[in-house]
């Protein structure tokens, strides 16, 4: 951890400044220049002032409706996708082989869902509900079950929801295994000297080395979660009715469907900032965490 | 590493969970339209190549796979390129605004893509390259490059300082030194940030979408409006899906240990 202060360093960083400096100051500039202002087409922009943000925060108008009406249907999301993956996660990251080719031949199938295009996953999780050429609306269809997830709001929740839990639960269970994996052999023969339970063993030994692992976890699902596009755009377009637009949704239909540019670009601009302060809370984190082990950087 | 009872069973159910959907899409792009239709089968009972053949005969189709890999193949130069000199100062050195230019690249990882959507488009039409590899190319690094950046400088971190000083003293020129000594130590590290970078922008859509029309279409675009204009091509969509999981599956293998460092950016 002894760095040396070198300013020239600056230099070695200069691409990478330059290249996302102009894929995200300049196009961030444009975003704040839209949102005060309002457009009538033929490229005629009036000053609107804070307009838009009082509008957005207004849950009486149009815009302040469905902008918090989304952000609710985000959240919730949110929260039950943590809720179920954060505990599964944790599961099957316990239940990994302990050696042999079988470690090699899970990690390769847990991986999996995190390598297809988000859009593909849509476009699988589509085929596979659709009550007549899928396996999954088929067989809940002939158990009974009236499953529709075009039709139905809440099958359309489910479908979202378990496509998910498919997508990404492999994301916590590898980190959590990464995290089980750095316990030493010695904590797990103490134990067994001091005989403690199957329980104990995991409330005392592994859920404290997993705590920083699963800390990133939840940091990782939640941001990614809260900016979901494709997957659900895929699958239900939203629908049915609005039931499942999230923001991404309602920004893109806003931005791109309207070209409503003032609505948008305010909305972006408080979503950002949304994104941002948990983001800095991630980053306080992993860097608490760094500094927690520099001898460890120091002995490699 | 200690483990829990009925472990086998949870995660051979996990697996089958995991593997179901995919092995679903699979079995309809063997079959034909007809027997998708009208019959529910577990396995294809007249397997057929034909969605297959047309993905790859007609142009409009195969050239979708074309766009798609050169933009990524473009990012991922550009990523590993400009990431690399930026991964050794945060690891070697201090200065100036270090950790604000270090959270501020991981705020940019984490924005979200719809916000970029519309001043994306309006940027690269007004210096002209939309609707080319180079606007997605360009756009992805907003994600690509921070994620570059954070992998290798862990990678970097683990290369002892002794090395540094000694090829310095045995007078090797900084660039030198870079590219005969660094490069090499890190390999590794390269080939998994440019897993990171390559499957990080073949995933995404909204941005690839917004940014081309015609000429630069990417396949995850060309699979979405043809769903719409052919009147549902189950079998040959799910061609197209399977052949989109390929490149991934293909490279998995080799980066198995690392998968859980690239998507919590290098920090496990």
């Amino acid at each position: 951890m002894d760095k040396t202060i070198n300013q020239k360093a600056w230099f070695l960083v200069l691409p990478v400044f330059l290249v996302v400096a102009f894929s995200a100051v300049l196009p961030l500039m444009t975003v704040v220049n839209y949102s005060m202002q309002d457009t009538f087409g033929n490229n005629q922009f009036f000053w609107n002032g804070v307009g838009w943000f009082k509008e957005l925060l207004d849950p009486s108008t149009d815009l302040g409706g469905r902008f918090l009406a989304s952000l609710g249907r985000n959240l919730l999301f949110s929260a039950i996708i943590l809720a179920i993956e954060v505990p599964l996660g944790i599961v099957v990251a316990l239940s990994m082989p302990r050696q042999g080719w079988t470690v090699a031949v899970c990690l390769v199938i847990l991986a999996l869902p995190l390598l297809i295009p988000w859009n593909v996953v849509g476009t699988i999780w589509q085929i596979f509900g659709r009550p007549d050429i899928g396996l999954l609306g088929y067989t809940l269809n002939s158990l009974g079950i009236d499953y529709n997830y075009v039709s139905n709001e809440f099958d359309a929740w489910a479908t979202v929801i378990v496509m998910d839990v498919w997508h990404w639960t492999s994301l916590v269970a590898l980190l959590c295994y990464a995290g089980l994996k750095s316990i030493p052999d010695a904590y797990y023969q103490a134990a067994q000297i001091d005989g403690a339970s199957r329980w104990a063993v995991f409330k005392a030994i592994q859920l404290p080395k997993m705590n920083r692992v699963l800390l990133i976890a939840v940091l990782l699902r939640f941001m990614d979660s809260f900016m979901i596009y494709t997957e659900p755009f895929v699958v239900t377009g939203g629908g049915p009715g609005n039931s499942t637009t999230f923001v991404s949704i309602e920004l893109v239909k806003i931005a791109l469907g309207q070209f409503d540019l003032g609505k948008a670009a305010a909305l972006s601009l408080v979503y950002n900032l949304i994104i941002l302060i948990v983001c800095w809370i991630f980053y306080t984190v992993m860097t608490n965490a760094g500094a927690e082990r520099p001898e460890k950087k120091g002995a490699a | 590493m200690n483990t829990i009872p009925g472990r086998r069973i949870i995660m051979v159910v996990f697996l089958i969970f995991l593997l179901l959907p995919i092995y679903w899409l699979v079995n309809m792009s063997f079959k034909t339209n007809t027997e998708i239709v009208t019959t529910m089968t577990l396995w294809p009972h007249q397997p057929t190549l034909e969605n297959y053949k047309r993905i790859f005969t007609d142009e409009s189709w195969y050239s979708g796979y074309i766009n798609s890999l050169t933009y990524v193949l473009i990012n991922t130069v550009i990523s590993i390129a400009v990431a690399l000199p930026a991964a050794y100062a945060f690891s070697r050195y201090r200065f100036l605004g270090d950790k604000h230019l270090f959270f501020w690249l991981l705020s940019n990882r984490m924005a979200p893509a719809a916000v970029f959507a519309l001043p994306f488009f309006n940027l690269y039409s007004a210096i002209n390259l939309f609707d080319t590899p180079w606007a997605v190319a360009l756009a992805h690094c907003i994600f690509n490059v921070p994620l570059a950046v954070w992998i290798l400088e862990g990678f970097v971190s683990g290369v002892p300082r002794e090395i540094d000083e000694t090829a310095f003293l045995d007078g090797y020129s900084f660039p030198r030194f870079f590219v005969k000594i660094l490069v090499p130590l890190i390999a590794s590290g390269i080939g998994v940030a440019a897993f990171f970078c390559f499957m990080f922008s073949w995933v995404e859509l909204l941005l690839a979408r917004t940014l081309t029309s015609v000429n630069a279409k990417p396949i995850s675009a060309i699979m979405t409006r043809t769903v719409s204009a052919a009147g549902m091509d189950w079998g040959l969509l799910a061609a197209a899906g399977v052949l989109t999981i390929i490149p991934g599956a293909l490279v998995i293998w080799f980066v198995r240990n690392y998968i859980a460092r690239g998507f919590a950016l290098g920090r496990v």
